[in-house]
C-alpha cells in the first residue's frame, strides 16, 4: 500500500474555523459592542474562505498525483493509544474527502456571507457566528478525520452545533424542544454507530488487525469474511449498526422526525446544516466505509428499501405543507432518501454526486426562502405570499433555477445526479425501486413547482403593510444566491451519464470507491431517462394547472378517499404522535416507575431496616428495664427487705445480745454432741 | 525509593486543621485564607508527583514505611501506583477548589474548615495507605468529619441524611474490618501489609467452604472475604441497591461537601475494589465480576439515568447521574480488557471533575434562588450567559460529547466491554441516550425558554465561583483532546492488574 503524503496545512482547514468560533464565542459580545457586527462577520467568514482556498490547494495537490497515490495526511499526534486501539489526531484528504471539504467550505463560506446579511438585526449576532464556525470546524473534522473515532468527534460535534442553532432563539420553548429532539434522535443513531464501530474494531482485532483508521480498515476488510456474531455475519450486523447512525444523522425512516422540526433554527442554518452538509454525513460515512457495506448485501438491500420509503413518505408530506421551509425540509428528507437508494444499489459515487448537486440547489432554495422570509418580515406561510417575482427578481431567478434542478430538468445538476441513481437502481436489477423512485421524482417536481407558483406567481396575498415593504435582499445575500444557482445549473456536467461519455466525478472517486459495474445498453439508459423526464414533467404540469392556471382546485385531490390521504400526509403520517406516545412517554413512564421503586422499595427497605432496628432496641429497652433491670432491682429489694427485717435484732441492749450468745452456744454444744461425735 | 512527599500531603491538612482550631473563631477571613493556604502545598506536591511519576513501572512509588505497632506487624506504609495516582491528584485539586467554594459558609466557620481539612487528610490517606490497618484508620477518619459537615452545615433534613450516611458507611466498614482480619490471620506471617497480601494472593483458599450448601458454586474463603469487602465498597460507589444514602446526603450537604462526596468519596468504592479485591482475591474477582461488577454496573447506568430523569430537584438529579456514571466504572472494570479497565479508572477521574463542576454549578444557582426546583426556573441563559455557558460545558461533558473528557472514558469502557460481553455493552450504551435525554430536558427547563420574571435581575456568576470552575473545565477539555495526560499514568499498573485476573477467568 502506498504511504500517504505527509502535509501540515490540512489541519488549518479545521482549526481556522475553530479559532474563529473560540474568538467569537469568548470575546464576541465585547467585539460586537466595540467594533460592531462587521468585525464579527469578518472573524467568522475569513477562516472559512481561507479554508476553501486550502481545500482547493489540497485538490490541486491531489490531481498532480497518480490516482492510486491520491492521499494527503496531516498527523498531529496520537490521540488515544491503548492496547491494540490506536487513534491519531490526523486529517486525511483523499478524493472523497476533497470533494466534501470543497462543498463544506465553499457552500459553507457562501452561507456564512449570506448570514451576515440575514442575521444583521439579531443582537446575538456573535453567538450565531460562533456556533456556525464551530459547526464548520466539526463538519470538517467529520470528513477529514482519518479514523472512525475522530470522525465520531465531528459527527457528534455537528450534532451539538445543530442543537445549539436549532434552539438559537431559545426564548421560545418550541425552538428549544426542537433542538432537544434533534439531539436525542441523533443520539439514538449514535448508539448504533458506536456499536458498529466496536464490532468492526474487535472483529478486525481478532484477526490481528485491530484498527479504526479508514485506509487500514479497508485493507483488512476481507478478514471479516466468515466471522459471525449471534449467528449472523459480522459485516452484516456491523453495517446495520452503522446504518442506524447514518439514518439518525441523515434523517431516514424511522429517525427522520427531527429534521422538519429543525427548521426552527435561522434559515442559513437550515441551508448549511440541515440541507447541504450535516445531514449528508450519513451518506458520506457509508461511502467512506463502502468496502464493508459492499460485503453485506442484506444491509444494502435494506438501505435501498429504507431510502425509497423515506423518499416517498417525505415527498407525500411535502405535497401538503404550507410553511415555505417545511416543504424544503421534507424535500431534503426525500432527497436524502434518493442518496440512500444510490448507496443501497451499490452506487456510492452516484450517492455522493447527488449529495454535491443537492448541496448546491437545496442551499440555494433555502437561502432563497430565507430571502423571501427576510422580505416578508419573518412570515413563513406560503398562503400569505404570492406575486413576489416582481419585487425580488434575483431571488426569483435563482429560486427558479434551483427548482428546475431539483425537479430534474435535463441539463441541470439534479437531472444528472438523480438520473444516475435511477439508472443504477434499474441496471442493478431493482426495477420496482426504479419505478417508485421515478414516481417520487414526479411528486418532487409537483411540490417544488407548487412552491414556486405559490410564492412568486399570482396575486400577492400579503397584508398591506408587508407588501409596502417588500424589497430585494441586500447584495451580501443575493450574491451567494447567484453563485449557488450557477452551481445548480452547471455542476452536474462533471458527472455525465455513461451514454454521454461517463462520469468524471465517479472516475475521480475511484481510488476510494470501486466503480460499480453497469448492465444494460445505452438505448435502455436513454429510454429510462425519457420516462423519468416525462414523469417529472407531468408533475410540474399538474402543479402548473393547479396553482398557476387554477384549472382545477387542489381540494379535488385533498378530498380523495374522504380526505384520508390528505389528513395522513398533512399530519406527517402521525409519526410524531406515535413516537411521543411510545418512546417519549414510555421512557418517562419507566423513569417515574423506577424512581418510585427507588423511593418506595429500595429506600423504604433501608429506612425499614432503621425502623426495625429502633423497634428491636425499644423492645430490648423494655426487656432491659422490666426483666433484666427488674431482676436486679428485685434482688436489691429482697436484700433490703431482709435487712429491714433483721434490723430489729440490733436492739443495742447488752442483755439481749448475751441471751443471744448463750442460745447460740447451747445450740452449738447440742449440735456438737449430737451429730459430731 | 523512600520518599516523604505523600506523608506531607496527608499530614499538612491535618496540621492545618489544628492550626485552624487555634485561630480566633470570629476571624472568618483569617480562617478561610489559612485553610486555603493549607491546601496549596498538597496541590503543588501533587503537580510535582505528576511530573515525577514513573509511568513505566508496576511497583509502588514514593513509598514511605515505618514500623508502627510492631507487635501486630502494623506499619505506617504509604505509596502510590497507577491505580491511585490519579485519585491522589484529584483529591488534592478538589480539596483546594472546595475550600474556595466554602467561602460562603458563615455558620461556625472555624469548625467547618477544621473538619474539612481533617476530611482532606483522611481522603488523601485512604488513597495512599498501603497498610490495611492504616487504610482502615483513614477510612474511618474520613467518615467522622463528613458526618458533622452534613449534619451541622447541611440543608433542612441534614440530620436524617447525616445519620443515614454515617450508619450506612459504618455498616460497610464493619464488614470490611472483618474481611481485613480474615486476611490478616490467613497471611503468614500475620501482617497488615497490603503488598504482602497481594503477593500471597494464591494462598487464600478458594476451596468451597463446608457449610456452603451449594457446593457446585465455588464459594470459598476468597469469595466470602470478597463479598464482605465488596459490600463495604459497593455502599461507597454506590452500587444498586446500596445507593439510597447518596441522594439524601448530596441534597442536604453544603455545596463543597457534595463536591467532595461525589468527586472523591464515591471513587473510594471502586478504588478499593481495584486496590484490594482485584490483586488480593483474584479468583473470587474473576468469578464475581460478570454479575456483581459488569451486570450490576450496566444496571446502575440505566437505573441511575431513569431515576435522574424523574427528579424535580436539580441537585438530586445530579446525584442520580452519579449513580449512573459510576456504573460505567464498574462495567469497565469487569471487562478485564486494557481499554475497559483504563477507561474505568479514567472515568473515575473524569466523573470526579465533571460532577464536581455540576455540583458547584447547582450551588451557584441555589445560593441565588434558594431553591433547586427544576420547574421553578426558566430562561436563565438570557440573564446569566456566562453561567449558562459553563453549565453547558459541564452538561455536555457529562453526556459524553466527543472532544470532552467524558467521551474518552465512556467509549473506552464500552469498547472494552464489547469484546467480552457485547450484551452489557449494548445495555451500557443505552445509558448514553438516556443521559442526553435527562440533561437536555433539564437544560431546556432551567436555562432556555422565556425568562422567569422572578429571576430577571439575578446576579451573574461571580469571580470566585468562576475561579472554582475554570480549572475543572480546562481539565475536562484537555483530557478530551489529549487523554494521554491521564491515561499514561494508569496504563502500566492497570494492565498488570488485568494480567493478575485473566488467568482465573472462567473460560
Amino acid at each position: 500500500m502506498d504511504q500517504p503524503i505527509q502535509t501540515d496545512f490540512i489541519r488549518w482547514i479545521v482549526f481556522l474555523p475553530l479559532i474563529g468560533a473560540i474568538i467569537n464565542g469568548l470575546l464576541g459580545a465585547k467585539i460586537q459592542k466595540r467594533l460592531g457586527k462587521g468585525a464579527i462577520g469578518i472573524i467568522a467568514c475569513t477562516p472559512v474562505i481561507i479554508g476553501f482556498g486550502l481545500s482547493v490547494m489540497a485538490l490541486v495537490r491531489l490531481t498532480a498525483l497518480p490516482p492510486e497515490q491520491r492521499f494527503l495526511i496531516d498527523n498531529l499526534y496520537t490521540w488515544i493509544h491503548l492496547g491494540s486501539l490506536k487513534a491519531d489526531m490526523a486529517f486525511l484528504v483523499d478524493p472523497l474527502s476533497a470533494v466534501m471539504i470543497l462543498v463544506v467550505t465553499g457552500i459553507g463560506g457562501l452561507i456564512h456571507i449570506y448570514a451576515t446579511g440575514y442575521m444583521h438585526d439579531d443582537n446575538a449576532f456573535w453567538r450565531f457566528f460562533a456556533y456556525l464556525n464551530l459547526f464548520t470546524a466539526a463538519m470538517l473534522a467529520l470528513v477529514l478525520g482519518d479514523n472512525l473515532l475522530l470522525m465520531f468527534v465531528g459527527w457528534e460535534g455537528v450534532g451539538l452545533c445543530s442543537y445549539a442553532l436549532i434552539g438559537f432563539w431559545y426564548h421560545d420553548h418550541a425552538n428549544a424542544r426542537a433542538g432537544n429532539k434533534a439531539f436525542i434522535v441523533n443520539r439514538v443513531g449514535d448508539f448504533g454507530f458506536v456499536l458498529g464501530v466496536f464490532l468492526l474494531f474487535w472483529s478486525l482485532d481478532s484477526q490481528g488487525h485491530g484498527t479504526l483508521t479508514f485506509r487500514e480498515m479497508a485493507r483488512w476488510a476481507s478478514t471479516l469474511e466468515g466471522q459471525t456474531i449471534w449467528g449472523l455475519s459480522v459485516v452484516t450486523v456491523a453495517t446495520l449498526f452503522l446504518f442506524v447512525g447514518a439514518a439518525g444523522k441523515s434523517a431516514q425512516i424511522p429517525l427522520y422526525v427531527w429534521l422538519p422540526d429543525a427548521m426552527a433554527g435561522p434559515t442559513p442554518v437550515s441551508a448549511l446544516i440541515h440541507a447541504a452538509t450535516m445531514v449528508t454525513a450519513g451518506v458520506y460515512m457509508t461511502a467512506r466505509l463502502n468496502v464493508f457495506f459492499s460485503m453485506a448485501p442484506f444491509t444494502l438491500q435494506l438501505i435501498a428499501v429504507i431510502g425509497l420509503l423515506t423518499a416517498l413518505v417525505a415527498a407525500t408530506i411535502a405535497l401538503t405543507q404550507t410553511d415555505i421551509k417545511k416543504v424544503l425540509a421534507y424535500s431534503t428528507v426525500s432527497q436524502l432518501g434518493y442518496m440512500f437508494i444510490g448507496v443501497g444499489v451499490g452506487g456510492y459515487a452516484a450517492a455522493v454526486f447527488h449529495l454535491v448537486t443537492h448541496a448546491f440547489f437545496k442551499a440555494c432554495l433555502f437561502l432563497g426562502a430565507g430571502s423571501v422570509i427576510h422580505a416578508m418580515h419573518h412570515e413563513q406561510d406560503m398562503r400569505k405570499m404570492g406575486g413576489l417575482k416582481q419585487y425580488m427578481p434575483l431571488t426569483f431567478i435563482t429560486f427558479l433555477i434551483s427548482v428546475l434542478a431539483i425537479a430534474g430538468v435535463p441539463g441541470t445538476a439534479g437531472f444528472f445526479s438523480k438520473d444516475e441513481i435511477l439508472w443504477l437502481a434499474f441496471s442493478n436489477h431493482h426495477p420496482v425501486i426504479w419505478g417508485l423512485a421515478v414516481l417520487g421524482a414526479g411528486m418532487t417536481a409537483f411540490y417544488m413547482f407548487r412552491q414556486l407558483f405559490m410564492v412568486f406567481f399570482g396575486e400577492s396575498r400579503a397584508d398591506h403593510h408587508t407588501r409596502e415593504h417588500l424589497h430585494e435582499s441586500p447584495r451580501v445575500m443575493t450574491l451567494p444566491l447567484v453563485i449557488l444557482a450557477i452551481g445548480a445549473l452547471l455542476v452536474g456536467w462533471i458527472g455525465l451519464p455513461a451514454v454521454f461519455g461517463g462520469s468524471l466525478f465517479a472516475r475521480w472517486l475511484e481510488p476510494v470507491i470501486a466503480h460499480g459495474e453497469h448492465h444494460g445498453s445505452h438505448a435502455l439508459e436513454l429510454g429510462l431517462m425519457a420516462v423519468s423526464i416525462l414523469v417529472a414533467a407531468s408533475g410540474a404540469l399538474l402543479s402548473y394547472l393547479m396553482y398557476y392556471r387554477g384549472a382545477f382546485s387542489p381540494d379535488r385531490f385533498a378530498n380523495l378517499a374522504g380526505g384520508f390521504f390528505y389528513r395522513l400526509f398533512d399530519n406527517k403520517w402521525y409519526l410524531d404522535e406515535i413516537y411521543q406516545v411510545v418512546f417519549v412517554n414510555g421512557t418517562l413512564l419507566l423513569a417515574r416507575f423506577w424512581s418510585a421503586f427507588d423511593h418506595y422499595i429500595v429506600d423504604a427497605i433501608v429506612n425499614g431496616a432503621a425502623t426495625l432496628t429502633r423497634f428491636v432496641s425499644w423492645v430490648n429497652g423494655l426487656f432491659d428495664r422490666y426483666i433484666i433491670d427488674g431482676m436486679v432491682n428485685a434482688l436489691a429489694d429482697i436484700i433490703f427487705w431482709t435487712g429491714n427485717k433483721f434490723r430489729r435484732v440490733q436492739t443495742g441492749n447488752i442483755n439481749s445480745y448475751l441471751y443471744g450468745i448463750l442460745i447460740a452456744v447451747v445450740f452449738a454444744i447440742i449440735v456438737k454432741l449430737r451429730y459430731w461425735s | 525509593m523512600e520518599h516523604n512527599v505523600l506523608t506531607y500531603m496527608i499530614f499538612i491538612p491535618l496540621a492545618g486543621a489544628v492550626v485552624v482550631l487555634l485561630l480566633p473563631s470570629q476571624s472568618y477571613h483569617l480562617i478561610r485564607w489559612v485553610s486555603a493556604a493549607v491546601t496549596v502545598p498538597p496541590l503543588l506536591m501533587a503537580s510535582w508527583l505528576y511530573a515525577n511519576f514513573d509511568t513505566t513501572t508496576v511497583g509502588f512509588q514514593f513509598v514511605q514505611k515505618a514500623a508502627w505497632i510492631p507487635a501486630y506487624n502494623i506499619q505506617y506504609f504509604v505509596g502510590v501506583d497507577g491505580v491511585s495516582i490519579s485519585m491522589v491528584l484529584l483529591t488534592a485539586l478538589l480539596s483546594f477548589l472546595c475550600i474556595f467554594a466554602s467561602f460562603g459558609i458563615d455558620k461556625a466557620v472555624k469548625g467547618y474548615f477544621a473538619l474539612f481539612l481533617l476530611l482532606d487528610a483522611g481522603m488523601m490517606g485512604v488513597f495512599c495507605a498501603l497498610d490495611f490497618f492504616l487504610f482502615y484508620i483513614f477510612w474511618e477518619v474520613m467518615l467522622l468529619p463528613m458526618y458533622f459537615l452534613i449534619g451541622i452545615w447541611g440543608g433542612p433534613r441534614r440530620e436524617y441524611a447525616a445519620i443515614k450516611f454515617f450508619l450506612y458507611t459504618l455498616f460497610g466498614s464493619v464488614l470490611m474490618l472483618l474481611a481485613i482480619l480474615a486476611l490478616y490471620f490467613n497471611t503468614n506471617p500475620h501482617t497488615f501489609d497490603m503488598t504482602v497480601m497481594m503477593a500471597q494472593a494464591k494462598n487464600y483458599s478458594t476451596q468451597s467452604l463446608p457449610f456452603w450448601p451449594f457446593n457446585e458454586l465455588r464459594w470459598g474463603f476468597q469469595h466470602v472475604v470478597w463479598m464482605a469487602m465488596f459490600i463495604g465498597f459497593a455502599i461507597k460507589i454506590p452500587a444498586f441497591p446500596f445507593h439510597t444514602w447518596l441522594p439524601d446526603a448530596h441534597v442536604e450537604a453544603p455545596t463543597a461537601i457534595s463536591v467532595i462526596l461525589a468527586g472523591v468519596l464515591l471513587k473510594m468504592g471502586t478504588y478499593g475494589i481495584l486496590r484490594i479485591n482485584y490483586p488480593m482475591l483474584p479468583v473470587a474477582t474473576a468469578d464475581m465480576a460478570y454479575w456483581l461488577l459488569g451486570a450490576l454496573g450496566a444496571w446502575n447506568i440505566i437505573y441511575g439515568a431513569l431515576c435522574a430523569m424523574a427528579q424535580t430537584d436539580l441537585k438530586k438529579l445530579v446525584a442520580y447521574s452519579s449513580v449512573s456514571h459510576m456504573g460505567y466504572v464498574m462495567l469497565g472494570m469487569a471487562s478485564f480488557t486494557t481499554q475497559g479497565i483504563n477507561g474505568a479508572v479514567l472515568q473515575m477521574f473524569n466523573h470526579g471533575t465533571i460532577t464536581a463542576m455540576l455540583f458547584l454549578l447547582v450551588g451557584v444557582i441555589y445560593d441565588r434562588a434558594h431553591h433547586r426546583n427544576i420547574e421553578g426556573f426558566g430562561g436563565l441563559a438570557a440573564v446569566m450567559p456566562v453561567y449558562t455557558g459553563i453549565t453547558a460545558l459541564a452538561f455536555f461533558a457529562s453526556m459524553g460529547l466527543p472532544g470532552l473528557s467524558g467521551f474518552i472514558s465512556e467509549v473506552l469502557v464500552l469498547l472494552g466491554v464489547w469484546q467480552k460481553y457485547p450484551g452489557l455493552a449494548i445495555l451500557g450504551a443505552t445509558g448514553v441516550i438516556l443521559t442526553a435525554g435527562y440533561l437536555l430536558w433539564t437544560v431546556q427547563r432551567v436555562y432556555l425558554g422565556p425568562t422567569n420574571e422572578k429571576y430577571k435581575t439575578i446576579p451573574e456568576i461571580d469571580g470566585r465561583e468562576i475561579f472554582t470552575l475554570v480549572p475543572l473545565g480546562a481539565i475536562v477539555i484537555l483530557v478530551g483532546v489529549y487523554p494521554s495526560v491521564v491515561l499514561d499514568l494508569l496504563r502500566t499498573s492497570l494492565d498488570n492488574l488485568n494480567q493478575i485476573i485473566i488467568p482465573h477467568l472462567p473460560s
